[in-house]
């Protein structure tokens, strides 16, 4: 089922706005005047070869690479010298899970219930959503395929429920099923009115479920097209 | 912060409790390190009796790396750190979390070792309270220093040298009070241990302020 969902009545409010930002690794600018904003309620898929900055965007957006020049203003902060203002409220899904290897995902989810006071009902309700099976979940992550890893970071995201969903190829690893999957939780994400940034090598598919679509090259936009907000969502 | 800090101290121990790093690698190097020191001796019983403190404390110093590397390797992970940032885990219950599980895996080496400093080297309990209490103080000590400077090199490349190097000069006052306190419960008077068991809480209390204090600006700078 295609569903087209209109920004939230909110949409108004910029979610994030990030204008001419420079930031470095190193001396190395992974960020080379990037200037991009969203609305609140919004999915913005971001698009681009590799080493086009992508991932740095969306570490801009978490505050976790301080900007080196521009303004970076997320969820109404400033994230410019770094994103402790915005501790709890922004979720990023990277290469890596964030989760321990040597604790289940279960175990991890309920660590993390534990630190954000989540409800112990919320572990499994995360689990369940994600579709990681009671055998599954109970497996220490070392031990799990790259698929199931990338389910029980997903599960982690869903747990906390942010404000920014920060997803960096969210598809990747992925079998059609569980593709379909993170559609439905980012379509889920976007009716609580929550706001999701994610990258993608596939054009076509980000175009065609995103309210924007963004290109970068070299760590700059270089287009912003309007997308059909069409996301497919399997429930 | 305490309820942060009970979260990542049972999370770090359940960790421990599987993959059982402690009790495989670091109890026998901290035992096989006694040994050594007591072949060095040689076997007259009075004098393995004398230097038992300290070979004792030696070998928990050398542990005591081993056992912040570990903890502190479990936060380097899979952007394990920065999901925690994200997450609003407050350093300083992170800090707090940590120095606990590690020093509750250090009081499990120091009676272990204990044991064995009575049973190879002859070492005689007089006192019992002074060795408890000493423990407990130098053991703060020990695991809030490694964890603070832990953090610290966690993100350099030769962090395994680098702690040793770091941590060695700073837990000096440690280590002797340590033996000295050792040293007087193993008599049954005369060895006044006031000073020792003061410089050992004040060690404690300094730095766990200073971790608690220190821990996130240090994180943040990885």
């Amino acid at each position: 089922m295609t569903v087209h969902l209109e920004p939230a009545a909110t949409s108004l409010a910029l979610a994030f706005s990030l204008s001419n930002v420079v930031a470095l690794d190193g001396a190395f600018p992974v960020l080379a005047g990037a200037s991009v904003s969203g609305a609140m309620g919004t999915l913005t898929a971001i698009v681009g070869g590799n080493g086009a900055g992508k991932t740095s965007l969306l570490r801009t957006l978490a505050g976790l690479t301080a900007v080196t020049r521009g303004s970076a203003i997320v969820l109404g902060r400033d994230v410019s010298g770094g994103g402790s203002e915005l501790v709890g409220r922004v979720g990023l899904l990277g290469h890596n899970t964030g989760l321990y290897d040597e604790l289940s995902p279960r175990d991890n989810l309920r660590f993390l219930a534990k630190v954000t006071r989540s409800p112990k009902t919320a572990v499994d309700e995360a689990l369940d959503a994600v579709g990681l099976s009671r055998r599954v979940g109970v497996t220490p992550l070392a031990r799990l395929s790259a698929g199931q890893r990338r389910r029980a970071g997903l599960a982690a995201m869903v747990l906390r429920s942010p404000e920014l969903w920060l997803l960096d190829e969210p598809h990747a690893s992925l079998d059609p099923a569980a593709k379909d999957m993170v559609d439905h939780l980012i379509a889920q994400a976007l009716r609580a009115g929550s706001t999701v940034v994610l990258t993608s090598h596939e054009p076509d598919l980000a175009r065609s479920m995103s309210h924007a679509l963004v290109e970068m090259a070299g760590g700059v936009v270089t287009a912003i097209h309007q997308g059909k907000g069409g996301i497919v969502d399997v429930a | 912060m305490l309820r942060d800090a009970w979260a990542i101290m049972t999370k770090d121990l359940r960790i421990e409790m599987r993959a059982r790093v402690g009790l495989w690698q670091v109890l026998p190097f901290a035992a096989i390190s006694l040994i050594l020191f007591s072949f060095a001796l040689g076997p007259k019983a009075s004098t393995l009796a004398q230097g038992a403190a300290g070979m004792t404390w030696v070998g928990v110093l050398f542990a005591t790396f081993l056992v912040v590397g570990r903890s502190q390797s479990l936060e380097m992970g899979t952007g394990v750190s920065e999901a925690q940032r994200l997450a609003g885990v407050d350093p300083a219950g992170m800090f707090l979390g940590k120095t606990a599980a590690v020093g509750i895996q250090l009081l499990a080496i120091e009676l272990l070792l204990g044991l064995g400093a009575k049973l190879l080297l002859h070492f005689a309990i007089e006192r019992f309270w002074i060795l408890i209490v000493s423990s407990i103080l130098a053991t703060i000590g020990l695991a809030a220093v490694g964890t603070l400077y832990g953090a610290l090199v966690a993100g350099a490349r030769a962090r395994e040298t680098l702690l040793p190097m770091l941590v060695l000069p700073v837990l000096i006052p440690v280590l002797i009070s340590a033996v000295r306190c050792w040293q007087a419960a193993s008599v049954s008077s005369g060895l006044a241990i006031g000073e020792w068991l003061s410089i050992l809480a004040t060690f404690a209390v300094v730095y766990l302020a200073a971790g608690i204090l220190l821990y996130g600006q240090v994180q943040e700078s990885q």
